[in-house]
């Protein structure tokens, strides 16, 4: 009896489920929640940009192929960074340029997730004949120097088309911006694959994955309602740590050419000021450089608290 | 142990093949026949035709005991990559004359990145959790943001060319340390943030082992913890790490060659690609490759030696 009402005396603690503690340890973070910030108003550009194009909607100051002063002005009040050698406006060609590099990168990492994952999933899965072919497929492609294989798609799938009609979809013809991001989409799958076999191998030994099977779940039910939602964190922290790599490398491309022509991008406006930049004109520089500087920043720090909320390993500690 | 090393040698093998068929498939399916564009607008039908016949284009995909995909691994195989179309030159010749100018350029660079970011890492483990920590992290964060190209301009510009404390271009006359000098400080500097992190981390991991704890309650100093027990037991996954690292070493640094002249690997990449020229890309593919299979035996092998764990069976 007295054990009893003891028991009821106890207050009830509310149990958080993972996500929810998660997401309340990165909250707590104040400079990952400003890091955050600057992401969102970086997306809202990109998807104004896009909004415009699309509605037609003439808006003036995305008009960047304007001419707005003489040639290389000086940062004054009325271009406030500037201008180049056509007399555009700098700053309107920075905020332009996020379209390109954040387009690449999202396209980049939905293609590599969509990749690695699955192929990932599979190889710890199923193991035997199906495994050997996955970790062949990825060992030949990290054999391969990271550079060497981006600049070797981009440069061959440039000025392809590609046929999708056995997916109804018709033909894409790859140009600009479509080739970059399929060069880095098709070559860098390898690590998240990679990551995802490994710790399905581990997850496999579970005893929900045997319960799922002894239920007479079928194999690819197990795999992607059981399994991946319980290595999904891996596939966020990886999402947000290769965004960061994707956005440089989609600059290095446009540097060496093989990207956008038609809109300008961050890496084109730095081959451009690459001549300008001994005779005195820094401003385009240096706008390109903040721009890529500053999301890169708040991308890397955002990153790495989200790894440090979601990762079960890092939380016990 | 010698059966450990025949089978590892075996399992290199379709490693080979599969960099071979990743090569054959970009360069010569998806590419296809580029031989009007090697020909130029005004050529006639026979010399396109000659240049499909030396290249091989006018053979049949798989199919065949000629086939392009056999003569593509008998030529890798053999290092015949061909000549280039720009200037009609042997392009083995051309990556051997090029590999000593990137090596002048990269091994420095990455001795130097190694051994500062190493001995920057053991002092941050030191004072890990305090000020000094926290503020070095934050530091390689930024340095990390920093996109590379924007290292390079700036540092060739107020270095070299505005306070002309290094040679802007370079000069086959200047002596070799002189103008590898600034591209060599500019590349440790851009490198840094991420290597030192690296370190670090490497560092931490091993500070949270048992016997560290073993050795501070013994009553060791925390410098005698760090260098004389941690920093050994730390190499393991340096040295991955560095021997890893080497074969790219060949390869040289493409943008910091591009910026300063240097005629190295780097720089013939980079005038292959403005001349979409495929052969000497799928050249350096396969030679990156081939070095990056090696050294990646001779690191399983070391590391059977030195880790008992790693079984013969």
């Amino acid at each position: 009896m007295n054990k009893a009402k003891e028991k009821n005396n106890v207050p009830k603690i509310k149990g958080r489920s993972y996500w929810a503690d998660s997401l309340r340890q990165l909250r707590k973070h104040k400079l990952a929640m400003y890091s955050l910030g600057i992401i969102v108003v970086y997306i809202l550009v990109v998807m104004f940009i896009y909004l415009a194009n699309w509605t037609k909607i003439d808006v003036p100051f995305l008009d960047w192929n304007q001419q707005v002063g003489k040639e290389y002005e000086r940062p004054n009040k009325q271009n406030i960074l500037g201008t180049d050698f056509l007399g555009r406006s700098v700053l309107r060609k920075t905020i332009y340029g996020a379209r390109v590099s954040l387009t690449v990168a999202f396209w980049a990492s939905i293609i590599s997730m969509s990749i690695g994952v699955p192929l990932g999933a599979a190889a710890g899965y199923f193991r035997g004949f199906i495994d050997d072919i996955v970790v062949w497929l990825y060992t030949t492609l990290s054999s391969i120097p990271y550079i060497l294989l981006i600049l070797a798609f981009a440069l061959v799938l440039r000025g392809k088309t590609l046929s999708l009609h056995w997916l109804g979809l018709g033909t894409i013809s790859l140009s600009g911006i479509s080739t970059v991001y399929l060069a880095i989409g098709l070559t860098s799958w390898v690590g998240i694959c990679r990551l995802i076999r490994g710790e399905v191998m581990k997850h496999k030994e579970r005893d929900y994955i045997l319960a799922a099977q002894s239920y007479g779940c079928g194999s690819s039910r197990i795999i992607f309602r059981h399994l991946i939602p319980n290595v999904f964190h891996l596939i966020i922290i990886s999402f947000s740590l290769q965004f960061v790599g994707f956005i440089q490398a989609e600059v290095i491309l446009s540097f060496l050419g093989l990207g956008e022509k038609n809109s300008p991008s961050w890496g084109a406006m730095i081959d451009a000021a690459r001549l300008d930049l001994p005779k005195g004109y820094w401003w385009e520089m240096t706008a390109a450089t903040a721009a890529i500087f500053i999301i890169s920043l708040a991308l890397n720090i955002f990153g790495d608290a989200l790894r440090d909320s979601l990762d079960p390993k890092l939380k016990v500690q | 142990m010698i059966a450990y090393i025949i089978r590892r040698l075996l399992y290199t093998i379709p490693i080979i093949f599969g960099v071979l068929l990743v090569t054959f498939i970009l360069f010569n399916v998806v590419s296809g026949d580029v031989s009007d564009q090697i020909a130029g607008k005004a050529a006639s039908a026979e010399t396109i035709k000659e240049i499909r016949a030396e290249y091989g284009w006018d053979k049949p995909l798989f199919l065949s005991w000629d086939s392009q995909f056999i003569n593509h691994l008998k030529n890798c195989l053999t290092f015949q990559f061909g000549r280039s179309w720009s200037d009609r030159e042997l392009i083995i010749t051309k990556i051997a004359q090029g590999a000593l100018p990137s090596l002048s350029l990269t091994v420095p660079m990455f001795i130097g990145e190694v051994a500062i970011s190493i001995s920057l890492a053991l002092i941050v483990a030191f004072f890990r959790g305090t000020i000094i920590d926290i503020m070095s992290v934050f530091i390689c964060v930024v340095l990390m943001s920093v996109p590379f190209l924007s290292f390079i301009l700036f540092g060739q510009y107020f270095l070299a060319f505005k306070w002309g404390l290094f040679p802007v271009y370079f000069w086959p006359d200047l002596p070799l340390p002189q103008y590898v000098a600034l591209p060599v400080l500019i590349g440790i500097i851009a490198g840094l943030g991420g290597n030192l992190r690296f370190y670090r981390t490497v560092m931490l991991d091993e500070l949270r082992n048992d016997y560290v704890r073993t050795a501070f309650a013994k009553g060791l100093s925390s410098r005698s913890v760090l260098f004389r027990h941690v920093l050994k037991n730390a190499m393991i996954p340096i040295i991955t790490q560095v021997i890893l690292a080497i074969p790219f070493l060949f390869l040289g640094s493409l943008l910091l060659e591009r910026f300063f002249g240097i005629p190295g690997l780097g720089y013939l990449m980079i005038d292959a690609i403005g001349a979409r020229d495929f052969q000497v890309i799928n050249a350096m593919t396969f030679i990156g490759a081939i070095l990056f299979v090696v050294f990646n035996l001779i690191t399983d092998i070391c590391y059977s030696i030195v880790d008992p764990r790693v079984s013969f069976e």
